[in-house]
């Protein structure tokens, strides 16, 4: 079996797609919240596939976007300031612009700052650098916290002394129920995160169909998953329902990945945490217990906190929210582009701005191609 | 040798630079240009039009699945005479070496350069070699200028393209970027990639041979098959169309870049030729390819459209449209 080529076929996909047509009367809005969900429906054109009236707005689901200006002038001033240390990071943080520099310039100044793959990279570096400091400057949903808690686990089993996590971990229902409390936007359903949820399991998402009447259908990053996901979340809406489904099955169960969870459990604990756009939001980050103390770079060192401003005029944050497209951003295409990015939202492979910059159509043909109509 | 590593006296121009170049230079490329030691090889061209290029190696690692620095360091620049439609004859080589590499790992890249270009038919007639301190430069680097001459009749040019052409590409795309991805950063695949480093001049010979509806040839190198397509649409002012299901990617290149984040349309390659043929000639001219050993796996992946006027589209494995965009940014520093 080719698995990548099996969720990958046209004629499946404009089967399903066919469908939607057929089922789908009601003007509906509906979120994907994760960022590689809008990576996937740009890159495979799903977007302009749909019916005019099903609207698809991208959701605060990119770790590196919703990360605050403030946190990543944090890390830059402390890089300015400290010798001897090693910044390990995912490659996407290198390019994210804080209020005067980012990590690439401070790398350009000889600065070491080195990209990982995995967590356990920032562990090798590490050992292999006894005389230095390396923080690990860990963004990330609850796809990626299961990683650094084991980093830590081994390094405290191993003995190493001289790394330490600048934990800034976000997590997914907190910040869905937040932008429903905003009142701001008009959501009909949310098209759930595959990963995020097979770690957390689908029932963290019950409280969304039960208080807020949101029907949820949890989907994978195939082009056959997401536009599958989003008929199952259209044939919801059309027939009434609220539920939470999956999609994606052959991944996500209700409980979620338990193991992954009691490892979590056992390094970090729930705190407020602050999003670019959104602004504090109770009980959805992670910070490393007390227990963990000596592996806490906020606690190790001093990284005092630093203006919190996005750049006058960039719309990263109501784009985060889903209040705008990244058209009708006015720097976007113009002064900011994947090579001089203004926010985050353009710098990340899966910030919304890029996917919409990279692979939309309509900012080079005029007229657009016709989208795909039922026959 | 004397030394088993490069020391900063083997680039003082003294007795050890003298031995370096007699032992490991001169052993490897030894031919009547080279010997003499002169500073500038002295030679005669059979014709007047003339295909000449330079191009710097700074591949991390310099061993890698597949080749190393010294083999692609004359592939890269055999290339790109061979897709102008040139016959490349003679190459220059400059070695810029930081202080402390090993002798044995610097004959091993010569000598790699010495039988790559000795199959392809290509003298290395001239060169340099600097040693810099240790730190100030990363074990190796390799600049390459070549020399090729081209028949009168091969006429190929981006300007030359026009609506209804149709894309070739010699060969599955990505390989060479995984190769050197994976090995620098330690990641172990269950089917290892090999980089595709080759020189094409006998392909392109092959099929300018037996088809003069070439418009236009590319290596698509730095940036891949989809920064390749940009250039050709930008400079010839078509558009093109090329279908995701028709483009050959292997499954072990597919696996990694789904692993990796990286779309394998992006990636270097450094064996492969992009070609623009009239519609009439396309069919010859993938048959030519195919019987090549280096162009098995030849595909007509799209075609030349007239608009938009510029730019390249993608039609996706599940059949929707989209752009396809030049490279943004760095994929991976440092892959040739």
């Amino acid at each position: 079996m080719k698995y990548i080529d099996e969720f990958r076929q046209k004629g499946i996909a404009h089967g399903i797609l066919q469908k939607i047509h057929d089922i789908s009367r009601k003007r509906v809005t509906i979120m994907e919240i994760c960022g590689t969900h809008t990576h996937t429906i740009s890159r495979y054109g799903i977007r302009n596939s749909l019916p005019p009236h099903v609207r698809l707005i991208s959701g605060p689901g990119c770790p590196v976007c919703v990360t605050s200006p403030g946190d990543i002038n944090r890390i830059i001033e402390f890089c300015k300031r400290e010798k001897d240390t090693i910044i390990a990071t995912f490659g996407d943080m290198m390019r994210v612009p804080g209020s005067e520099s980012s990590l690439q310039e401070q790398k350009a100044m000889g600065k070491d700052i080195r990209v990982v793959y995995s967590p356990l990279g920032a562990l090798d570096i590490a050992t292999a650098n006894p005389e230095k400091e390396v923080i690990l400057y860990a963004v990330g949903f609850e796809t990626t916290v299961p990683t650094i808690a084991v980093t830590i686990l081994l390094a405290r089993e191993k003995g190493i002394r001289n790394l330490s996590a600048f934990a800034l971990h976000k997590l997914t229902p907190p910040a869905m129920k937040a932008l429903l409390d905003s009142g701001e936007i008009d959501l009909h359903g949310f098209l759930c995160p595959g990963h995020v949820t097979a770690i957390i399991g689908a029932g963290a998402y019950k409280f969304l169909a039960e208080d807020y009447h949101a029907p949820c259908v949890v989907a994978g990053f195939e082009p056959l998953d997401a536009i599958h996901g989003i008929y199952m979340l259209i044939r919801q809406l059309e027939e009434n329902r609220t539920e939470i489904e999956i999609q994606y099955k052959r991944v996500v169960t209700w409980e979620g990945n338990t193991k992954a969870q009691k490892i979590i459990e056992e390094v970090f604990e729930i705190c407020d945490s602050n999003w670019r756009g959104i602004g504090m939001i109770p009980v959805s980050g992670l910070k490393l217990k007390s227990t963990f103390a000596d592996f806490d770079a906020e606690k190790k060192f001093s990284l005092e906190n630093t203006a919190n401003e996005d750049l006058r005029g960039c719309a990263c944050g109501d784009v985060l929210k889903g209040l705008i497209t990244p058209g009708q951003c006015s720097f976007f295409g113009k002064t900011c582009t994947p090579e001089t990015p203004i926010g985050p939202c353009m710098v990340s492979f899966e910030g919304t701005c890029a996917a919409y910059y990279k692979y939309n159509l309509s900012h080079v043909l005029h007229p657009p191609l016709t989208p795909y109509a039922s026959s | 040798m004397v030394h088993d590593r490069i020391l900063l006296s083997h680039g003082s121009g003294g007795k050890l630079s003298y031995q370096l170049i007699q032992e490991v230079f001169l052993k490897a490329f030894n031919n009547e240009y080279l010997s003499p030691l002169n500073d500038q090889a002295i030679f005669h061209l059979p014709t007047s039009r003339l295909a000449f290029t330079t191009d710097s190696y700074v591949v991390n690692p310099i061993f890698f699945p597949g080749g190393d620095i010294g083999k692609l360091s004359v592939c890269g620049t055999i290339n790109d005479l061979a897709v102008g439609g040139a016959k490349p004859l003679y190459l220059s080589a400059s070695f810029i070496i930081e202080e402390g590499i090993l002798v044995e790992e610097l004959k091993g890249i010569v000598n790699s350069m010495a039988q790559t270009a000795y199959h392809a038919g290509v003298k290395i007639i001239t060169g340099d070699t600097k040693v810099v301190e240790k730190g100030k430069g990363d074990k190796l680097f390799i600049n390459t200028s070549g020399i090729g001459v081209i028949q009168q009749d091969i006429h190929l040019s981006p300007l030359s393209i026009r609506p209804g052409d149709m894309i070739l590409v010699s060969g599955s795309v990505g390989d060479h970027g995984i190769a050197v991805m994976t090995h620098r950063e330690g990641i172990h695949m269950e089917i290892p990639v090999e980089s595709d480093c080759a020189p094409l001049h006998e392909l392109v010979h092959t099929v300018t041979s037996q088809s003069d509806g070439i418009r236009a040839m590319r290596d698509p190198t730095r940036g891949g098959l989809a920064t390749t397509l940009n250039e050709l649409a930008s400079s010839s002012g078509c558009g093109m169309i090329i279908r995701e299901n028709d483009i050959p990617v292997k499954e072990e290149v597919k696996g990694a870049c789904e692993i990796l984040g990286f779309d394998p349309l992006y990636l270097a390659n450094e064996g492969k030729l992009i070609a623009i043929v009239s519609k009439d000639s396309a069919s010859v001219v993938l048959d030519a390819m195919r019987k090549d050993p280096r162009g098995k796996d030849a595909a007509l992946i799209g075609t030349v459209v007239d608009r938009p006027q510029g730019k390249v589209l993608l039609e996706t494995s599940i059949g929707n449209k989209r752009i396809l965009d030049m490279l943004s940014g760095e994929q991976l520093p440092r892959i040739c």
